[in-house]
Formats: C-alpha cells, structure tokens, sequence
C-alpha cells in the first residue's frame, strides 16, 4: 500500500539523519577543528597543508584540519556555547580571555604558554582607498574631511574593528593630547561610516564588491589580499602616521582537546605556527612574521610606522574593552551621540 | 466577480506596474545569478559546485531536508487533523502556536536552540556530560529547521480540511470504519494534493533557510555549511563564480518548486471541479 511505502521512506530517512550525525568522526586518521576569525581563511589553508604534510611525515598519521571562520568576537561566543574547538585563531586576546573566563574548556594563564604572547604573528591597521587616492588620503585627518565616507566594521562584534577603533583613538591621543581630544575625533570619525558590517571581511566586501565608501579601515593582510584578489591597480595602501599593534591570538582548549584526544596533535599544530616554514607562509599571507629571516625577506611589504600597543597605550585588553566596547562604554556612547 | 470599471488605459498601466515589478525584483536577480555562475563558463561552474566542501554542503542539505520534511508531514497532518475534525479547548491556541515560526524572526528561532542545547544552556551541561553535541552539529541544524518549517504542512491542509468538512469521515464511521481506515481511506485521499503542495513549500524552505540554520551550524567546512551558508562563505572569499553555482543550484531548486506547484494547482483545481467536492 502507498502509505505504507510513504511511511517506510519517512522512517528510512530518520534513520539515516541519526546515522549520519553519530557517525561524524572520521573512518581513518585524526580531526581537528580550528574556530579562526574572518580574514585568516587564505593563511589557514596554506598552513593546514603544510602541517599536514610535516605531521604526516613526523607521525605516517592522516590528519584533517576543520576550519570555521567568522567576526571574532561571534566564534568566541560559539565556543562558550559549545563549539567544540580544539584551538581557537581569534582576532585578540580579549576574545580568548572571554572563553577562559566564561567557560571551562581553557585555563586562564593560556597566554604564557607560548612565544609572543601567545601571537605567532602580528598586523596593523591600514588604510585601503580607490585606485590613484582620489580624494588625497594620506593620514587619520583626512579621514574627517567633509564628504569622505570610512568603512570599519561593528566593534562589538568583529576584533578588527576593535583594532580600527584603537588605532583612530591612538592618533586623536597623540593629535589632540589628550583622551577627550581622541574622543572628539574617533566620534567625528564614526559620523563618516555609512555601513557598520559584523565582521571585517563584510566591510571589505562592501568596500570593494559594493564600491561603498572612499576608505576601508583594514587589517593590513585584508587590505593586501583584496588588492591581490581582485586585481592590481584597483585600490592603493595608504599606511598612517600611527597605528596600534594587533597581536592575533592563538590557544589550545585543555578541555576539548582532552576530550576529543587531540591534545598532542594541537599543541603540534599551534607550536608549528613558529616554525621557519609557517612563519613564511604567514609572510606570504601578508601578516607581519615573528620570525627574523621571514621579516626580513618580506620586509619590502610591511612599511615601518609608528605602532602603540594595546599594553601600553590601553593598559591590556581586558581594560580596554571594559572602558571602550562594552554596554554604555565609551563606543556606545559614541554611537547614541551620532544616531540622528 | 464584479464588473470591470477601470478604464483600459488604467489596466493596461497596472499590469505594465506588475509586469515590471515582477521583472527587476524576480526575473532580473535570477538572470543574474545564472550570469554570474556562467561568467567563466561551464568549466569553472562546475568545478565550484563538484568542490569537495560543496559537495558536503549539498549532501549536508539534502539530508536535513530529509529528516525535517517528513516530521513535518506527520506533525503537519496531526495537527491539522486534529484541528479540523475534533473540538478541544485551547484549539486557537494551538493554530496561534502553529503560526508561531512564521511570526519569530529565524535568528531568534537559532538562538531559542542555542540558549536550549548551548554548553550553558538549560540542558546543555547534561548533554555535555554523556558527550551528546545538539548545536554546532547536524542536530542543531536539523532541529532549527524543523521549527522554522513546521508551520507549512499544517497551515496548507487546516483550510483545505475545514472546507471539506467532516461528512465523509463521518459517514465511513456510521458505516463500521475504525478511525485508522477512515484516515486512510477516506482523509488521506482527500487531502493528498494540498498535502503535496505543502511538503514542496515546506522542502523549498527546509533547503533555502539561512538566518537561523546560521545561528547553530558553527560554520565548520564540509561538516556542518548547509548551501545557503556555503553560498556566503563563497562569496566571502572573493570566489564570486563558485558562490553564484552553487546559488544557481538553490535557484534551480526554487524553479522546480515552482514549476511542480503550478502543475499541482492545475491538478488540483481540475480534481476539485470534477467530483464536485
């Protein structure tokens, strides 16, 4: 009868739904999941291969590196909810701290526990203008001019935007000396941003794909991909008088690792990360080596400029985004003033 | 129907409106995808959707819609049955609550999941312990769709069955049928058109949903991107040509749907006019 078939198919498909999704380790060979933020995507797969390759080498094991990428601060969240990350690639530190305080999966000294401060490479803020700079950007004043439209993404979701925000306020500081002068600017500064995206990859798309704005506060290694992606001679790099120091921060989750029996794997995998041949890799994908030899071989791409840090220009993240980013901070504050 | 009083000249204007509403807003988007899936031809489209991770995606969405749309269907027959031929208190609660997914926003719908089967959620820890993942895992994904979709099955047979009534069923039990063979012999062929027409909806939407599939997939490569997440992340690495093949394949899907409902309308109309129900 057809009802009976109907309900043998119904019954057929639950049953392969349920297979399916207990049967999500792999037949051979070990898996690991990296939770990265958004513009790690190129980096990762080019460091995947390689580690794969090596630990193959090292161990004759099959390894498999899952990725997830997204804003930064949105992965950290899905950790604390229970994506179950071997090592989290986030865009600062703060997004780290959050899962070691807020869940039990990390321990808090997680940042002493490798080189650099735990950031195996390290970026700055640029900007990206159209092709010839028309409208004469060279530095964070320009950026006020009337009629020039700033791209930066959300800071209360995407880590680079927090980076954005810190380096404008860096400069308002060192331009106006004082921190109510840098308030004046950083507030001015947000009355030229038309689109808040969520993570800094949306704001590069609404940047170079939608053709919004005049300027994109980027992360440097965003601002040469879309320049190698989507063609030369399309956009121009304009690196500022000063810029903050953004240390990417990497970490091992003790808990999940435990659980999954990865720990060995993923301690290997974040301590390749310093190696000669990462470090290339990471200089190739436009971040700033840690490496001496990887620096210097690409030290025709990465300008120097005056960098603060986080340390010392905010006093630490965990400062900093109590003062700056948290509810009714200071960027709250920021965004009710200049909500019409 | 009543008389025509607008002039030709305002009917033909309003049709032009129409027309050129349906042609910027539906058929030139959908034109687009195609173009731009096809912008370096057959080759490079195919590559984008033969892609191991869109092959995942793919199977990934198929797989959900499998599991989600039968549910449905029992749920959705249930429900409708219930409603229809029977009267209970808190009927007009329930149809409320049916409609319920329609009215919440879909990234409300993923964070109900989150708050529910999350590491801090209620019944997260116990999950934990006997190391079951609901979110950030095909159950999650699963599960969301299934809320989102659940009214479509229901909300298309409730009118349907109201019309028809409760004579036939009636009838059959006077006549000895017990409650199954009155379902199966005398509803199930009543209804079987909107039925249909309820589960392509329903599958049209299990496949297509984004906002609150996003909220619970932890966007894991190949393991837990559905296509309309998959499409995004495309688009998000610059790979514009593999985004819109894969998109094409959604829009392709929305076609077929299309294409199937008009023939069931037709089907069903006819069917409708010829015994005279």
């Amino acid at each position: 009868m057809k009802s009976r078939t109907f309900f043998l198919v119904a019954a057929g498909a639950l049953l392969l739904g349920a297979c399916d999704s207990g049967a999500r380790k792999p037949a051979g060979g070990t898996e690991i999941l990296n939770v990265s933020y958004d513009p790690t995507r190129e980096l990762y797969r080019d460091i995947n291969a390689a580690f794969i390759r090596q630990w193959k080498a090292d161990t004759g094991k099959d390894l498999t590196i899952n990725m997830s990428h997204g804003g930064s601060g949105k992965q950290a969240r899905a950790v604390i909810d229970g994506l179950s990350a071997d090592v989290v690639t986030l865009a600062l530190a703060y997004d780290v701290d959050e899962i070691a305080a807020r869940s039990d999966v990390l321990s808090k000294s997680w940042q002493q526990r490798l080189p650099n401060n735990s950031a195996p490479y390290t970026s700055t803020i640029v900007f990206l203008v159209r092709a010839g700079n028309p409208k004469g950007i060279k530095d964070w004043n320009d950026l006020v001019k009337p009629g020039i439209s700033v791209i930066t993404p959300n800071p209360k979701t995407s880590g680079g935007a927090r980076w954005n925000f810190l380096a404008a306020w860096a400069y308002g500081r060192k331009a106006g000396g004082s921190d109510a002068a840098a308030q004046d600017y950083v507030t001015n500064l947000y009355r030229h941003v038309p689109v808040l995206d969520s993570g800094a990859r949306g704001s590069t798309t609404t940047f170079v794909e939608r053709g919004i704005g005049d300027v994109l506060l980027s992360w440097e290694n965003e601002a040469h991909l879309a320049q190698k992606e989507l063609g030369a001679g399309k956009f121009d790099i304009v690196i500022p008088s000063i810029s903050i120091l953004a240390e990417p921060s990497v970490a091992l989750l003790d808990g999940n690792v435990k659980k999954h029996g990865t720990a060995e794997v993923a301690e290997a995998y974040l301590q390749f990360l310093y190696t000669p041949e990462a470090q290339d890799l990471i200089g190739k994908n436009f971040y700033r080596p840690r490496d001496a030899q990887a620096a210097a071989k690409y030290a025709a791409v990465f300008p120097k400029l005056n960098l603060v840090t986080i340390d010392d220009a905010f006093g630490g993240w965990s400062s900093a985004q109590g003062k700056y980013f948290s509810d009714g901070g200071v960027f709250d504050q920021i965004f009710a003033k200049i909500k019409r | 129907m009543t008389a025509n009083t607008e002039s030709p000249r305002a009917r033909r204007l309003l049709i032009g409106i129409g027309l050129a509403f349906l042609g910027i807003f539906l058929l030139l988007p959908l034109v687009s995808v195609f173009a731009e899936a096809l912008e370096k031809g057959f080759a490079a489209y195919f590559a984008g959707i033969a892609e191991p991770d869109a092959i995942a995606a793919i199977r990934l969405t198929l797989l959900v819609a499998a599991i989600s749309v039968p549910v449905n269907i029992v749920f959705g027959v249930a429900a409708a049955w219930a409603i229809t031929k029977f009267d209970f208190p808190g009927k007009s609660l329930l149809i409320t609550l049916i409609d319920l997914p329609f009215s919440v926003s879909p990234v409300v719908s993923g964070l109900i999941f989150v708050l529910l089967f999350g590491a801090h959620g209620w019944i997260g820890p116990w999950l934990q312990e006997h190391d079951i993942q609901i979110v950030f895992a095909v159950p999650g994904i699963v599960l969301a769709t299934i809320f989102v979709t659940f009214p479509f099955v229901a909300r298309e047979l409730i009118p349907l069955m109201t019309e028809q009534g409760r004579d036939d069923e009636e009838a059959a039990l006077s006549l000895g049928a017990s409650g199954w063979q009155t379902f199966w012999h005398v509803t199930l062929p009543n209804i079987r058109w909107g039925l249909l027409y309820g589960v392509l909806l329903c599958n049209a939407r299990a496949m297509g949903e984004f906002g609150a599939v996003s909220v619970v997939s932890g966007h894991i490569r190949g393991l837990t991107n559905t296509m309309p997440l998959h499409v995004e992340i495309l688009y998000n690495e610059y790979n514009f040509v593999a985004a819109f093949a894969v998109a094409s394949l959604l829009a392709l899907l929305a076609l077929a749907t299309l294409v199937l409902k008009s023939l069931l309308e037709w089907r069903f109309n006819y069917h409708h006019g010829g015994t005279g129900h």
